[in-house]
């Protein structure tokens, strides 16, 4: 199946330029940075990767100038003539002790930052998640309810090998049912995995965390903002693992305890079906066999 | 070794054809092996890698099947670690180890022949599990449980083949560790090793601690998924993340066992090419065996994102950025090195010069994702990918070619074709960096790593890479071209090759003839 379509590769390459040329300005960002933050903590970290980036960068400069210079001034060509020293202590421990400096200085604010993401006291809502080939699952521990997450139609159609079918604007980064929080609250999540490790990840909030099974693993957030972040799986975790889509809408309270309403009014409502009823549909039959893949 | 023997009258191998090279006990021939099929499987892994890009030329899925993607990613990590860059360097220690220390040969020659021939039939079932019902292993080159339990008929083929590469790997080092320590020419104490001599001997012993941990979990691996065992799963009390504690106290030292004979190769060639000694030998040598320390006491800043005491994080955090230490003493030094110096460009120099800046940058982002907060988010994403890939492969494998350019007119005894390595070098720089710098942005961008298809807004900057992959290989090609040209003819070379060069190799004639340093020479 793959090989009748080996030489498009070769057709690829050749129209790459032109292709590059002509993408579709809608998927044309070109970030070259981290997101925006949602989150306060999401800020700082933001804000170290950026002191880590500029120090990196100023050294950089140093060290590529240092070594311009020597490649340029110091030629044969140009007549050069070779010094003969091979060691100056003094050189050394500059180049050694200045490092240790940079480095504590970086460590330290560092240090607060992890501190802080580490505390994960004082919530205001928990949702446990759990991780299945390939879907999520949200239990709401305060309000008893329970949903699975899946990939949405559309990225599910569209993703099946030579489709060709058209891309939407959040191919792979829609679902179903997404989270649903209420903004300017800590939301605690209690992660864990029902078959092999996935991870659990929404860029905008810095918030990165391995569903294993066997274990339950703490992180949190809070959005300062209301509105729709997308993320996706971010451990491999077999053939789906790129169709495992997460998306929280961030609601304002009022808004957030209507939903919640809508959900627990009627008695058993749609909270609880079975893992089986929900298998997505890029999942093979037997979503478990590993023979049978 | 000071007696003749009978064999040593002969000047040439004793049989001929393919019996020669199954029997082989001499290092050069040894080398020569163990170079070419890491040249193989350079080639085999790439083309992997070429259809992992191809996939991910356009979102959307084009060429291969998911599962097969993931077999392709997996199978492409494992072929280049275990394949090509581990041979390599055993390869041009073999070569070079008894040339530049002044020995007949390695020490445990039969053992030598050994530890080569167990990797072709290893890398045949690796490969062949390709072919197997439920495919190549596809749960990532790091094997972690539950998930690898899940390949189908494949599993224990891949266990078994790990087994006998370690093997391979353990051998070899202790036949490198053997020869240095004993058969150094009289007057060659060890602070007058060259540089490449010493960062083996430490990679040597980076191995011995490393490979048997690889083997305990693999086998850990394998009883679990067929004797009962519950060490890596859950529901019999293990635990998951056990695993990758220990995978990773192998892992993290195996990636400097892939750049440390690399360092040395580049303190060789830089002072040749300078005309000027290495600068700072001692502190090379101290921060290499820092490096090498260090290595084994920062394993978890590979899962920052599994679950760990702040503490922990803290202080695999502390130890990973100290690393940054060691590493830069050692660029410093290549930089004074050069520092008034009278140098010249000739290939190995290019490839080296490159090495420095773009393993530096390479280092940077090492140093960035050593910071918890940042890594929670740059983890697993191609962020990490662009880090590793600059330091092996602008780092390691260019400190390879640039060992090849250098030696090749000792082993050969012809000089390569200056305008085809001027050539190589120049669009492989190029390339490697429209392969892999655009890789930055998507990481940053919040693109997974593993994923064969991806959201639109990732799309410029995966064509980008793409075309730089399909350069970068297709450059190889000059390289091949370039070494067959090598073998066959060309300008010859003299004994000394390049301008002054320092070292006992360059006192052999060029080609270095069958059998050297019969009688040991005096340092
Ligand atoms: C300044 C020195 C270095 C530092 C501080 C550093 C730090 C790190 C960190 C923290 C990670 C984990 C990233 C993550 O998964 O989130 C990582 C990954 C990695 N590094 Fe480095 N690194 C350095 C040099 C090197 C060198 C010299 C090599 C090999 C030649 C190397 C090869 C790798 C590889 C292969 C991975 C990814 C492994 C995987 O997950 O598949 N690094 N590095
Ligand atoms: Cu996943
Ligand atoms: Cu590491």
């Amino acid at each position: 199946m793959y090989r009748s379509k080996a030489h498009g590769r070769w057709l690829f390459i050749g129209i790459a330029a032109a292709a590059l040329a002509i993408a579709t300005p809608a998927a044309a960002d070109w970030a070259l940075d981290f997101p925006a933050s949602a989150t306060e903590l999401g800020n700082k970290v933001r804000g170290l990767h950026h002191l880590a980036l500029i120090i990196c960068v100023v050294i950089g400069i140093i060290v590529f100038g240092v070594l311009g210079y020597s490649l340029v001034k110091f030629r044969k060509s140009q007549g050069a003539q070779a010094a003969k020293f091979s060691h100056s202590t003094k050189a050394e421990i500059v180049w050694t002790v200045i490092p240790v400096l940079i480095l504590v200085g970086l460590a330290i604010p560092t240090a607060r930052v992890l501190i802080e993401m580490e505390d994960t006291q004082a919530a205001d809502l928990r949702i446990k998640v759990t991780g299945y080939q390939w879907k999520w699952r949200y239990e709401y521990l305060d309000h008893g309810i329970s949903f699975f997450s899946n990939i949405d139609d559309a990225s599910n159609a569209a993703s099946i090998l030579g489709a060709g079918l058209e891309l939407h604007e959040h191919y792979l980064r829609d679902v179903d049912k997404p989270m649903v929080v209420p903004v300017g609250k800590k939301v605690k999540l209690q992660l864990t995995s029902n078959d092999v490790i996935h991870a659990w990840w929404v860029p905008e909030f810095y918030v990165k965390r391995d569903a294993v099974p066997g274990t339950i693993n703490e992180t949190w957030f809070k959005a300062e903002k209301t509105g729709t972040y997308r993320g996706q799986c971010a451990e491999l975790c077999g053939r789906g693992h790129g169709f495992m889509p997460i998306v929280v809408e961030v609601m304002e309270q009022d808004e957030y305890d209507a939903w919640v309403a809508g959900l627990t009014a009627p008695a058993e409502p749609e909270a609880l079906e079975e893992p089986e009823a929900a298998v997505s549909q890029i999942a093979p039959a037997a979503a478990g066999g590993a023979s049978s893949r | 070794m000071s007696d003749t023997t009978h064999e040593e009258h002969h000047d040439g191998p004793h049989a001929s054809g393919m019996w020669r090279w199954l029997t082989t006990t001499n290092h050069k021939d040894i080398g020569t092996l163990y170079l070419v099929f890491s040249l193989i499987m350079f080639l085999v892994g790439g083309t992997m890698a070429l259809i992992i890009r191809t996939e991910l030329f356009q979102p959307g899925l084009q060429l291969v099947d998911p599962h097969f993607f993931n077999q392709m990613t997996t199978m492409h990590a494992l072929v280049m670690i275990f394949g090509a860059l581990m041979p390599a360097f055993v390869g041009l220690a073999n070569w070079q180890i008894p040339l530049m220390v002044g020995a007949p040969d390695m020490a445990l020659p039969r053992m030598n022949n050994w530890s080569f021939w167990i990797l072709p039939p290893a890398f045949l079932l690796l490969l062949g599990t390709l072919f197997m019902p439920g495919g190549a292993p596809a749960g990532g080159w790091t094997l972690y449980p539950p998930l690898i339990l899940q390949t189908g008929d494949a599993f224990p083929f891949v266990v078994f083949s790990l087994h006998m590469l370690g093997a391979s790997s353990i051998l070899g080092a202790i036949n490198i560790i053997v020869t240095i320590t004993n058969m150094r020419a009289p007057g060659m104490g060890f602070m007058k090793m060259p540089l490449f001599v010493w960062t083996w001997l430490i990679t040597a012993y980076l191995l011995i601690g490393a490979m048997p941990v690889l083997a305990g979990a693999i086998t850990m691996l394998l009883t679990d998924r067929y004797f009962d065992t519950s060490f890596f799963l859950a529901a019999g009390g293990g635990d998951p993340v056990m695993f990758q504690h220990i995978f990773w106290f192998f892992g993290h030292p195996e990636v400097y066992i892939l750049i440390l004979p690399a360092f040395g190769i580049i303190s060789q060639v830089i002072p040749t090419f300078s005309r000027k000694p290495l600068f700072g030998y001692v502190s090379m040598v101290i921060a290499t065996s820092a490096i090498a320390f260090l290595s084994y006491v920062v394993w978890a800043h590979h899962m920052f994102t599994v679950g760990m005491p702040a503490a922990g994080m803290l202080f695999f955090m502390i130890t990973t950025m100290f690393i940054a230490v060691p590493t830069g003493v050692k660029i410093f030094n290549w930089l004074a090195t050069m520092w008034r110096g009278s140098i010249s460009f000739e290939t190995p120099m290019l490839f080296a010069v490159a090495f420095v800046i773009l393993f530096t940058i390479g280092g940077f982002s090492g140093l960035m994702l050593a910071l918890v907060p940042a890594d929670i988010e740059y983890h697993d994403t191609y962020f990490v990918v662009a880090h590793f890939h600059y330091v092996l492969v602008p780092g390691a494998i260019f400190g390879v070619i640039a060992g090849v350019y250098y030696w090749l007119p000792k082993w050969t005894g012809h000089m390569y074709n200056e305008t085809l390595g001027k050539w190589h070098f120049w669009l492989s720089t190029i390339f490697v960096n429209i392969l892999f710098f655009p890789q930055h942005f998507l990481g940053l961008a919040s693109m997974p790593r593993r994923i064969p298809d991806y959201s639109v807004q990732f799309t410029e900057f995966n064509m980008i890479s793409t075309v730089g992959a399909f350069g970068f290989g297709l450059s190889q090609l000059l390289f091949v071209w370039m070494l067959v040209k090598c073998v066959k003819g060309g300008e010859k070379a003299s004994t000394e090759v390049w301008d002054d060069p320092q070292g006992l190799e360059w006192t052999v004639p060029s080609p270095a003839p069958y059998h050297t340093f019969e009688t040991a020479p005096k340092v």
